[in-house]
């Protein structure tokens, strides 16, 4: 397989995880609104829901973003695709 | 006063035009005290801000092409998040979610998830792609990805309806906020708003709304954060409000059953009686109040939606780097982060300032007549964003019998809390900055189409740099123009045609923009079909509902994109495969966008 097909491979692998996170705290959790805000795990004391609503997703997403870019750069280093500073 | 070139001291400029910015907000103060008025302070709040923006739009301005077009290419990570920030956050964002929030709870919230988890998207999927591709524009992309005019005039077509709808929403709001903070009709304002978003962008494009918009956040933030943080403290509910309201948020549920909301139903007549626009309390502050599928479909839209407005994503073709691409989605999530976890925070102790009959401002529960001598009720009765009525005749104030404003929640409760009139004036100004900041982008996304793809590249590629950028400006004034007239004439409500812009950019350039990058079988019959059945399918929906269709699996005139995107997804994807698959060149073209290095697909000048 050559250099090229490998990078987008890994590259794919990484969306896929970055993709399902995303997806867990924007869909899959408030398929449970409900439950979620009668659970007894209240960050910060907020009720759950509320909380996920307000900051939680949020949060994640910001923490998401930096970290799919960090391994992003790595996966481009690791085959020799980054770029040079003076592009 | 700044040694060497501009773009390495922008910390130090931006740092001293945030302390003048401040030196002149504690100057308001003390006029305050001195006992100048609060109108001479609004406007000198309203103008002072404008005045900065104009200046910094005037020293930016530019005869080259690639400053127009991409400011250069040049704009440093952490700069380019805060002025997407500002492009992004609108007048709607700044003066309507909180409101949305205090009246609607959890059904609401759904915006903000969508509104910041469609960021994720827009880094993982398409940013660095298209970065690394060099356009110009979004449709500069579709049309050499997919090669031919007839994809590149569709995607100005998307782009044009969906950033249209937005921006005479946005000058609708600059209008409002001038009308109100300059005391001059709303009609005479929309113009007024208008003449400062084409001082920012006009003389220097894209250079000069980047750095307009950098100016822009950095007031926006301030006069969110601000008021936020004061009024927790005034009221002891915690330093950090962020962290430490849960008992707050305990105690309006405690005081919703205690004032029996949702139990007392106000009747057909009585509601005639209260001002168009005002609403009661109906739901409870932060119950779960709607169904997962109504939930997710509306964040999925408003994800789907940013990840296709063409005005956030032309923001990331300005950066140096593929890498400084990604790492800027990040860095205007975080900014964009900071007002959106304070609005329901404001919500929260605005509810509670009105509601709680142990602080000294609560007033349900208050004899009427003693509410109705109230300085600030009064004011905001009178700017029709209040209004009480005794329904039962028992002449106390009951929670169902208290309405106001989406808008008031921002506006009006540093004013209920107590604080000096010049907070008020700040938030003028930031609402300002965030309608204005928004208006450029849009504004500039669609001239900038029409100039570059329909003028440059299909009508005269000949055209020399000059003519180039004199049709561009001429456009600019034009599409102002257009936006201006139809914002005068106060169509729809600003949230609205927000939402609607969303479901207009995600039916028709969704699909187009990701399989473009993804999928390397996809052509330019399938995008063309894509876009312009998207869009149609997502548009006839809409009117189909306007007019009173039921519509189907629960999708509203605020979810229209789904529909519009499935049908772009699926005739995307037949049409392409029962068509030829794109030629090697383009094939070999994709292969170059998916890995960062290397040059361009298109240069600097093209």
């Amino acid at each position: 397989m050559s250099k090229q097909a490998q990078h987008w491979e890994k590259t794919r692998g990484l969306l896929f995880i970055t993709l399902a996170i995303w997806f867990v705290f924007s869909i899959g959790i408030f398929l449970f609104g409900a439950e979620m805000q009668s659970s007894s795990i209240r960050p910060f004391g907020y009720p759950l829901s509320y909380y996920m609503t307000c900051q939680g997703s949020l949060g994640i997403f910001v923490i998401l973003i930096f970290w799919f870019a960090g391994r992003q750069e790595k996966i481009d280093e690791e085959f020799g695709f980054s770029e040079r500073e003076d592009d | 006063m700044f040694k060497g070139k501009f773009i390495d001291n922008l910390p130090k400029i931006y740092g001293t035009y945030t302390g003048g910015f401040i030196v002149f907000i504690i100057l308001m103060a003390i006029g305050e005290q001195a006992g100048m008025s609060a109108k001479v302070i609004g406007i000198c709040f309203v103008a002072f801000t404008v005045l900065i923006y104009a200046l910094i739009g005037y020293l930016s301005r530019t005869i080259q092409v690639d400053a127009y077009y991409l400011a250069g290419r040049q704009v440093p990570t952490v700069f380019n998040g805060m002025a997407t920030a500002a492009d992004w956050m609108s007048g709607a964002s700044f003066v309507a979610m909180a409101g949305g929030i205090y009246f609607k709870g959890y059904g609401y919230m759904a915006l903000l998830v969508g509104w910041t988890g469609g960021y994720v998207l827009v880094a993982s999927l398409l940013a660095p792609y298209l970065r690394k591709f060099g356009c110009y524009t979004v449709p500069d992309f579709i049309g050499t990805r997919y090669g031919g005019n007839l994809a590149r005039l569709s995607a100005v077509i998307v782009l044009t309806v969906a950033s249209f709808t937005y921006v005479t929403a946005q000058i609708n709001a600059t209008g409002t906020i001038a009308s109100v903070a300059l005391d001059i009709p709303f009609n005479i304002a929309v113009y007024v708003g208008l003449a400062s978003i084409l001082m920012c962008s006009m003389l220097g494009g894209m250079r000069a709304v980047t750095w307009t918009q950098v100016a822009q956040y950095i007031v926006l933030i301030i006069a969110y954060l601000l008021p936020v943080f004061w009024i927790s403290n005034k009221m002891g509910a915690g330093v950090f409000p962020h962290l430490m309201l849960a008992d707050e948020v305990a105690r309006i549920a405690e005081l919703e059953s205690q004032f029996g909301l949702g139990s007392i139903k106000n009747s057909a007549a009585d509601l005639k009686e209260v001002p168009k626009g005002l609403s009661g309390i109906t739901k409870a502050h932060a119950e779960v109040n709607t169904t997962p599928w109504k939930f997710i479909s509306l964040a999925v839209c408003m994800m789907a939606g940013t990840a296709s407005l063409p005005h956030v994503m032309m923001r990331y073709f300005t950066t140096p780097s593929v890498k400084a691409a990604r790492r800027s989605v990040g860095w205007s999530l975080f900014f964009i982060f900071l007002l959106y976890s304070s609005a329901p925070m404001l919500a929260t102790l605005s509810k509670l300032s009105l509601m709680d009959p142990n602080l000294a401002t609560g007033i349900i529960g208050k004899s009427i007549s003693e509410v109705q001598a109230i300085d600030w009720y009064q004011n905001w009765n009178q700017a029709n964003l209040m209004f009480v009525s005794d329904f039962n005749g028992n002449g106390t104030l009951e929670l169902n019998e208290f309405f106001m404003g989406g808008k008031a929640v921002v506006l009006a409760t540093p004013e209920i809390a107590g604080l000096p009139y010049v907070i008020s004036g700040l938030v003028a100004a930031g609402g300002m900055a965030a309608a204005m900041s928004t208006a450029d982008g849009l504004v500039l996304a669609i001239s900038n189409a029409l100039s570059h793809d329909i003028y440059y590249k299909m009508i005269n590629p000949k055209a020399e740099t000059a003519k180039r950028l004199l049709i561009a400006r001429v456009l600019l004034v034009l599409i102002g123009f257009a936006g201006a007239t139809i914002a005068a004439l106060e169509i729809q409500g600003i949230l609205g045609s927000v939402i609607w812009a969303f479901d207009f950019a995600m039916s028709g350039l969704f699909f187009p923009l990701v399989l473009g990058v993804w999928w390397k079988r996809a052509n330019a019959q399938g995008a063309v079909a894509g876009m312009l059945g998207g869009l149609a399918a997502g548009t006839a929906y809409l009117i189909a509902v306007r007019s009173g269709y039921p519509g189907f699996l629960d999708i509203t005139q605020l979810t229209f994109g789904i529909v519009g995107s499935v049908v772009s997804l699926v005739l995307m994807v037949v049409v392409s495969l029962m068509t030829k698959a794109p030629d090697a060149a383009t094939q070999k073209m994709v292969d170059e966008v998916r890995v960062p290095s290397g040059k361009a697909i298109l240069g600097r000048q093209h």
